[in-house]
Order: C-alpha cells, then structure tokens, then sequence
C-alpha cells in the first residue's frame, strides 16, 4: 500500500515520447479505494464542514422561508413588473441549468471522446448537476404566483379544466426539458455509483452503514456478466445524454428564441446558450474542485493536468461565448432591424450599461487570461478567474432578460427593473441550497469514481485503453 | 491466511463452488482462459471494475438491452408523437394564433425528450433487471474475503453445478493458474423465512395506501348538498352587493340604486348658461313674428330642442321659435383663440363646409359626385340667415347639430366650440366686409 503524499506532482507536460500520468503519487487499487473511502467513513468531518454546514443550511432555511413567504403573499414580493415580467427568477433558473450541463458534459461527452481524465471528476461533477438542476427547478416552480396549481402543466387527463397543455410552446418544452434532465441525470448519477456503493458496503463497520450502503447498493458483486450489461447500459446512457444535454439548453433557449423580442429572436441562442452553460458550468466546477482536492487529500487523484484541461475547456467555451457575442451585434448591424440595433446599442450604453459591461470583463476578459499556462495550472489563479467567470455567467442572462424587456419595441412601455431585497436573497438562499446538498454529498457519498479511476489505471494489459 | 468458512452453525449449507482470489486483473483474465479451456462452464468472475479481456475469456454473450433500449425509445417517439397530436388536434384542438395545430418542427421537443426519458429509463432499470438486480442475498456475500472484490482483488467463481466440477481437481487447478487464495463457498439450504412483522406491516400499509383512492372514487360518484371545500379563499367572497342583484333593504328589491334626485357630477353643473349653451338667462324673450301662430318659445332657461329651421339653406323661416342667445363670446376673444378657431374648423368643420366656409368641402363634393338622392348639402356660412344667427346660435348648432349636421358636442370642447364660432365670424367677415373693417395702414397701402 502506498501512502499517498499532498505534495503536487506536476503531470501537465504533453510530450508525445511519454505519456502524462493521469494519478500521480504511485497509487495502486487498494490506495486509491482507501483514499476514497476514508472521507466518507470518517466519523467526524473536520470542524469547517460543520461551519460550512451551518452557514449553507441557514441559508437554505432562509431560502424556503421566502419560498413560503411568496407563495402566501404573492410575486408582487419581487421586483417584476411591466414590462419586466422575467427578471431574478428566470436568470436564476437559466443560471442554474446552465451550471448543471457541465457535469453531463463530463459524463457523457468525455466518455463518448473516450478522456480517460474526467474519471477523476465526473463523480463531483454529476453531483454538482444534480444539486444545480434541483436548484434551477424551484424557480419557474415558484414564479408561477399559483404554485399549487403548477401540476396544470403535466399532460393528465384533467377533469375540470377540460383541456390539454400546448405542447408547441417553449415553456411546456421546458418542463419536459428539465425534468427529463434531472431525472436522466440523477439515474447516470445513481449508476455510476452503485459499483462504489458497494465498495463503501463491503467496508462498512456499522450496522447503520452497512443498511444504507446495503440498500444503495442493490446488491452489486461485481459480477463479469453484470459488468458487461452495465458498460453497455453506461455507453447508452452517455450516448443518450449527450444529445439531451445539448437539447436541454437549446430549449431553455427556445423560451427567449422563440418570442419576437428584439435581442431575443435569434438563432444563435440555442449554439450560444450550450457554450454559455458549459462555460458557466466548468467554471462553477473548477470553483469547488479545488478547494475539495486540497481539503479532501485528493491532489494525487483530481492532478494539475485534470485542472487544466478543465481550463482548456473553460477557454475554448469563453471564447465561443465572446465569438457570439461578436456575432450578435454584427447581425444587429447587418440585418437593418431598427429595433435590433437598438437593442444592442442599449444593452452597452443604456442603464444597465453596468451589467453589461461586466458581463463582457468577466466573461470575455478573465477567459482569455487561460491561454496563460500558469494561469491554467495554478490553483488560485484559476479560482480567480472561474469565479469571475461565474459571476459574468450571470449577469449574461441578467442582460439578455432584463434589458431586452425593460426597453423592447413601443418607447411608451418602457419601464426600469430594479430587485427587491427578496430576489437578492433568494438567489443567495438558493446557493444555500445548493452547497447544503453539496457538503451532505462529500460527507456521506464517494466523490471520486473509484470503479472507473482503477478502470483506467495503467496496469501493463496488453490492451491499449 | 486461508479462512475456512465454519459452518457447524447452520443446519443445512449446500456447496455452490470454488472462489478463488487473485491479485491482479492479468492473472484473473489468464486463469479465466485457462480455466475455461479445462472444459469448464459455469464460472464467473468478480471484479472492482470492469477488466478488459474478461468478456472474451469467459465467452460472455452481448446483450440484449441495445435493442430493448432501442425499442424503448422508438415507442417513446410514437407515444409523443401520438399524445401530442391527439391532444392537441382532436380532443382539444389548441387554437394559438393561426399556428397549425401539429407541425413536426413545433412538436418536436417534445418527442426528443421523451424518446431520451424512455430509453434512459429502460437503459438503467433494463440493466437492473437483466443483472437480477437488487438482490441482496447471494452466497458470494458469505465470504468475508469476497469483500475485496469491489476494492482491489480479483475473485473466480467455479460452480459446483458445473459438469466437470470436483471439489479437490478444481482446488489443485485454481491454484495451479494462480489464485493466491482458494475457498470453499457454501449457502444456506434452508428456507428463507422473513420475520412476520414485516408481511403484516406490509399487508397493513397495502391497504392503507387503497384507501384515499377509495375515498376519491367514491366522492366522484356521489352528490352532496354540502358546500366544496374551498382551501385558498383569496378574495372569493365579498360581502358586497353586485350589480343586478335582489337587495332586501330597499322597498324596490334592487341592489342598483339611481343618484340621489339633484346630483351633479364633479365638473357637470355647467350652470353657466351662457358658456354652456349660448344662451343669455337675462335677456327678454325676443317676441315671435305676428305672422307666427304658434305659441311663445318657452322658457329660454331650457332650450334643449330647438325647433328645426327649414330645409332650403337660403329660407328664413318664419315659424322659427325666437331664443335669447348670446350676441358675443363668453370668453376672451385673444389672437391664439382665433388661431386654436381655425385649427379646430379645419379638423371639424372643413370636410363639410369648405376650407373658406362656402359648403364645398371634400365630403360634400364628393357627395355631389355620387349624387345620391339623400345628399343635404351644407349650408354656406356666408349666407344671410347665417351671418344674421347670433354668436350663441352658432355655438348651439354646433353642439347639437341642425337637419343632416351631427351634434359635435362630444368631440370639440366647450372653449374649442367659441373658438370655432369666433373664427365663423372671420371667415363671415371675409366675404362680407366695408372698408372700415381693414386697418388704417393696409388701407392705405392699398390705395393706387
């Protein structure tokens, strides 16, 4: 059994003659599934967990207080108004779901390109979608005024209304959308997790511990044959999530597309949008991978190299991102469209000239600082600018909403949006939320994929991986 | 060290096989081959993940669950399809601006959503149930050793049921191919047997779980006199009275009740009769010609259907009744009120009376094109009975109309209505006026 050091070996060299190791520090099967393990089995986290978890769950608590709080009083709580119908509400649903995508990207995407390196992430990544998608989903949820009656937009026989949803609008796409995500993502999640389930059970000390992992577990031996259905049941699931992942975003795009609003009808949404999640979402994970690869001990499993191509990504998608950007205010110019001119030119110079412009430094500006190896490879530079890029992640779909609404086509409605305490403080509860489910994830589940890490392990088989 | 399971405690044990551990994938994947080669069958491997070569060493077949994925999806695909059509287009045809009621492009969506949610589904749960998974209680889990299988060691499995199977040859050749550990796995024969309680509770919850189903079939079908349970109240009942309605506190039974007799609205008194109607309050009734038999005009305080003057634009009746209207405008004549005058004539009056006043306005020519029989041709405002009505008969035909003119009342304002009438006058000036009306300079100016 090797020990495993938290000294960073420094795997991000490409040179063709030999190949980059992607677990440093000389780990073999058992160290790896004990490196693991003992996070979970541990029997006290260590005292900033708790801290952490009590902040996290105080705000979530605030978060469903003001849940309550609006459904009593009513949306007259937030700022919306007209012409500003959609504000914090819809930015965090899309903020939210775009956050979610990368996990999937990971999952699936990268498996179907066959990079051996996500094995390290997609654990934490998936989770991360997860508890991200249960965010995002209590938004349009709640911004309905009449939450109790929000089953109306499931397809069922309903008796006393006598009709049937409108399944060519985008909103009733959304709620096929994201709930096929979620729950698509949550069965990948679950999958994955079952062979590493079953390691936490046949480890397990207590009687409490061996039910749990016992019952998650479904009773996995790792049978060969069991094996076999299960990659093909994997491979499947990836090739299905790959288009849905990419489909997911286009429909949530497909909520602004779709309408006639000047700065929302167009078709670079549904491309702009994915690489808008993606970006958002990467960034999001660089935010909490690396602080959990030093505070976890992970340093020899989640290594510089994953951190950069993580990077990579992060750079390719900002750039993409910037690309449309571009591309958008030429076609404004280009197409002659009066009130798409001014839309453009309102978004840079207009009153919420503020959000614009930081949408464009932190999303284009702190992007373009990855094409810097250093800043690819250093752990706090890259938390500077992933959060950069999450907070001007944001704001894009502030800009994209709130400006286009509150100045569209009939100068006489106009109208200025400006957030109540209450929005402000449910996005901060929201993040509650989030890091809540977060923290009980790394408490009491395997964040690494140990199955897949030993899977990809180099152990002198005559097969190439 | 070699454990041997003891198995004194349990009445029955039957053997299910050899398990033999290993220490790497390469020795498993080799003793695999070479254990298969022997003429075994019935083995199986266990291992913390997969291990390539695994498969073809053991001859494991491929799976179905592809094609059963596949199906899955294609009928996801279908019922989509077929749900939104039929909901959409025959039981509630969804009528959204002109938009076809199904269209592939629109539909779409949809369908891609649902085809992923039921392949993943039966991706998952098809891999479930093709593993025979869960299943919590294998022999393999009587091995304390096997508990490395999902950490870091690599077990075979040679069934006892398997034809060539012999407790001491199969021992000698799993060690002979490297099993760092052999052991003999056995299982419980006897019959499992589950605590009662949970067949009871189980049986208990059943039941419990049928009965608000029950309870809302049964409420269905069923009719009472008593009021719906109504949870949200929100502002559904209002003590108020609504319109039309039976009120028993007032001796007619109507909740609509009529303005106290007298009421004014704010801004309706309008007891200026002078501004108001044109009509001066203390002026002596004018008497009517003699050759008039009718009656007096009645009290001039109430003039509110004058009687018609006749149909000929150039006849001065003579059964006119006489009213005391105002001889000048009750509101300061200044430059801007004759100005404001002529924008409202324009806007008002031009289309009918001509830009100059003579009755050859746009409508009026336009009439007399079409020379339909009904065509009353407007009166010129330079005609004498005109030039003779004074300023507050002006402003009355204005508001009310006169034959074929409609009342302006509701469209021109009572300021805009003198406006208008100050501006007659000039336009009557123009085509009627004496040399001392032109001022002194521009007289002058003319002169040769």
């Amino acid at each position: 059994m090797s020990t495993a050091t938290q000294a960073a070996i420094d795997n991000t060299f490409d040179d063709p003659g030999r190949r980059a190791p992607l677990i440093t520090g000389g780990q073999d099967y058992t160290s790896v599934t004990d490196m693991v393990c003992s996070l979970a089995e541990r029997r006290q986290p260590p005292l900033a967990w708790y801290v952490a978890f009590g902040i996290s769950s105080t705000l979530a608590a605030m978060f469903f207080g003001l849940i309550g709080y609006l459904i009593v009083t009513g949306i007259g709580v937030w700022g919306n108004n007209a012409p500003v119908f959609w504000a914090f509400d819809i930015v965090n649903f899309v903020f939210w779901v775009g956050i979610g995508h990368a996990g999937t990207l990971i999952s699936a995407i990268l498996f179907l390109f066959r990079q051996n390196w996500r094995t390290s992430i997609n654990r934490f990544a998936e989770a991360m979608t997860i508890f991200a998608v249960t965010c995002a989903a209590i938004f349009p949820g709640i911004h309905v005024g009449r939450v109790w009656f929000a089953y109306w937009l499931a397809p069922y026989p309903a008796q006393h209304l006598e009709m049937w949803p409108n399944f060519r609008s985008p909103l009733l796409w959304d709620v096929f959308a994201v709930n096929t995500y979620a729950s698509i993502s949550a069965l990948f999640w679950y999958m994955g997790m079952i062979p590493d389930l079953a390691t936490l059970r046949d480890r397990a000390t207590t009687k409490w511990r061996q039910l749990a992992f016992g019952i998650a577990a479904l009773g996995w031996n790792g049978s060969a044959r069991h094996w076999m259905r299960y990659e093909t049941a994997y491979m499947l699931l990836a090739a299905l999530a790959t288009p849905l992942v990419l489909s997911v975003h286009s429909v949530v795009s497909f909520d602004f597309a779709v309408s006639q609003v000047p700065g929302w009808h167009t078709t670079i949404f549904p491309p702009y949008f994915v690489a808008g999640a993606v970006f958002g979402g990467f960034a999001m994970v660089i935010l909490l991978i690396v602080p959990a690869r030093q505070w976890f001990g992970l340093k020899h499993l989640i290594t510089l190299r994953h951190l950069e191509n993580m990077n990579k990504i992060l750079l390719a998608t900002g750039t993409i991102v910037g690309s449309a950007y571009a591309i958008e205010f030429f076609i404004a110019w280009y197409g002659g469209n009066a009130y798409e001119r001014f839309a453009f030119i309102n978004r840079a110079l207009g009153p919420y000239a503020w959000s614009y412009w930081t949408m464009i430094a932190c999303n284009l500006g702190a992007s373009q600082f990855l094409w810097l190896k250093k800043v690819r490879t250093t752990p706090w530079m890259m938390l500077i600018v992933a959060a950069a890029v999450t907070v001007g992640m944001w704001f894009e779909r502030f800009v994209i909403i709130v400006t286009s609404l509150s100045r569209d086509f009939l100068p006489s409605s106009w109208g200025f949006y400006k957030p109540t305490a209450i929005d402000i403080l449910m996005f901060i509860g929201s993040f509650g939320l989030f890091f809540t489910m977060f923290l009980l994830f790394v408490r009491y589940l395997p964040m690494v994929a140990m199955a897949e890490v030993k899977s990809m392990m180099p152990h002198g088989h005559e097969e190439e991986h | 060290m070699a454990e041997q399971m003891s198995n004194q405690s349990e009445p029955e044990t039957k053997l299910v096989g050899l398990l033999a551990e290993f220490r790497s994938p390469e020795k498993l994947v080799a003793a695999a081959e070479q254990v298969r080669e022997e003429g075994y069958r019935r083995i199986d491997a266990f291992t913390p993940f997969p291990v390539h070569g695994l498969d073809e060493a053991l001859a494991i077949r491929p799976t179905v669950l592809p094609w059963v994925v596949l199906g899955a999806g294609v009928s996801g695909a279908v019922a989509a399809l077929a749900g939104q059509w039929w909901t959409n287009t025959i039981d509630y045809p969804f009528v959204v601006s002109g938009k076809p009621l199904f269209s592939l492009p629109a539909n779409i969506p949809v369908t891609f959503e649902v085809i992923i949610l039921f392949a993943g589904f039966t991706a998952f749960f098809g891999m479930l149930v093709l593993n025979g998974l869960p299943r919590f209680v294998q022999p393999v889990f009587r091995s304390q050793r096997f508990r490395r299988a999902t950490a870091d060691r690599f077990f075979l499995l040679v069934e006892a049921a398997d034809a060539r199977f012999s407790v001491e040859n199969t021992r000698q050749l799993l060690s002979a191919v490297g099993a760092a550990q052999v052991e003999e796995l056995h299982d419980d024969a006897s019959p499992i047997r589950l605590p009662s309680w949970i067949g009871w509770t189980l049986v208990t919850l059943a039941i419990l779980a049928l009965l608000p189903p029950l309870w809302i079939a049964r409420a269905r079908v069923v009719q009472s006199d008593q009021p719906r349970w109504h949870t949200f109240i929100d502002m559904d009942y209002q003590p108020k009275a609504k319109p039309q309605t039976v009120s028993t506190l007032f001796a007619d039974g109507r909740a609509d009740r009529l303005p106290v007799a007298g009421t004014v609205a704010r801004g309706q008194l309008r007891d200026d009769v002078r501004l108001y109607q044109g009509i001066d309050p203390d002026a002596q009734t004018p008497q009517p010609e003699p050759s008039n038999p009718e009656p007096p005009h009645p009290e001039p305080s109430n003039p509110s259907e004058p009687k018609p003057e006749a149909a000929k634009p150039a006849d001065a009746a003579a059964s006119e009744p006489a009213v005391a209207w105002v001889t000048e405008i009750p509101l300061p004549v200044t430059d801007p009120m004759m100005r404001r005058g002529q924008q409202q004539y324009n806007i008002y009056c031009a289309a009918c009376h001509g830009l100059a006043g003579e009755g050859d306005g746009l409508v009026a020519r336009r009439a007399q094109e079409l020379q339909q029989g009904t065509w009353l041709p407007p009166t010129s405002l330079h005609s004498e009975p005109v030039r003779l009505q004074p300023v507050g008969q002006l402003f009355h035909t204005i508001s009310h109309g006169v034959r074929k003119m409609p009342p302006y009342a509701a469209q021109i304002s009572v300021p805009d209505r003198w406006a208008i009438v100050l501006y007659i006058r000039a336009l009557q000036r123009t085509q009627n006026a004496k040399p001392e009306d032109v001022p002194s300079e521009t007289w002058k100016a003319m002169q040769p």
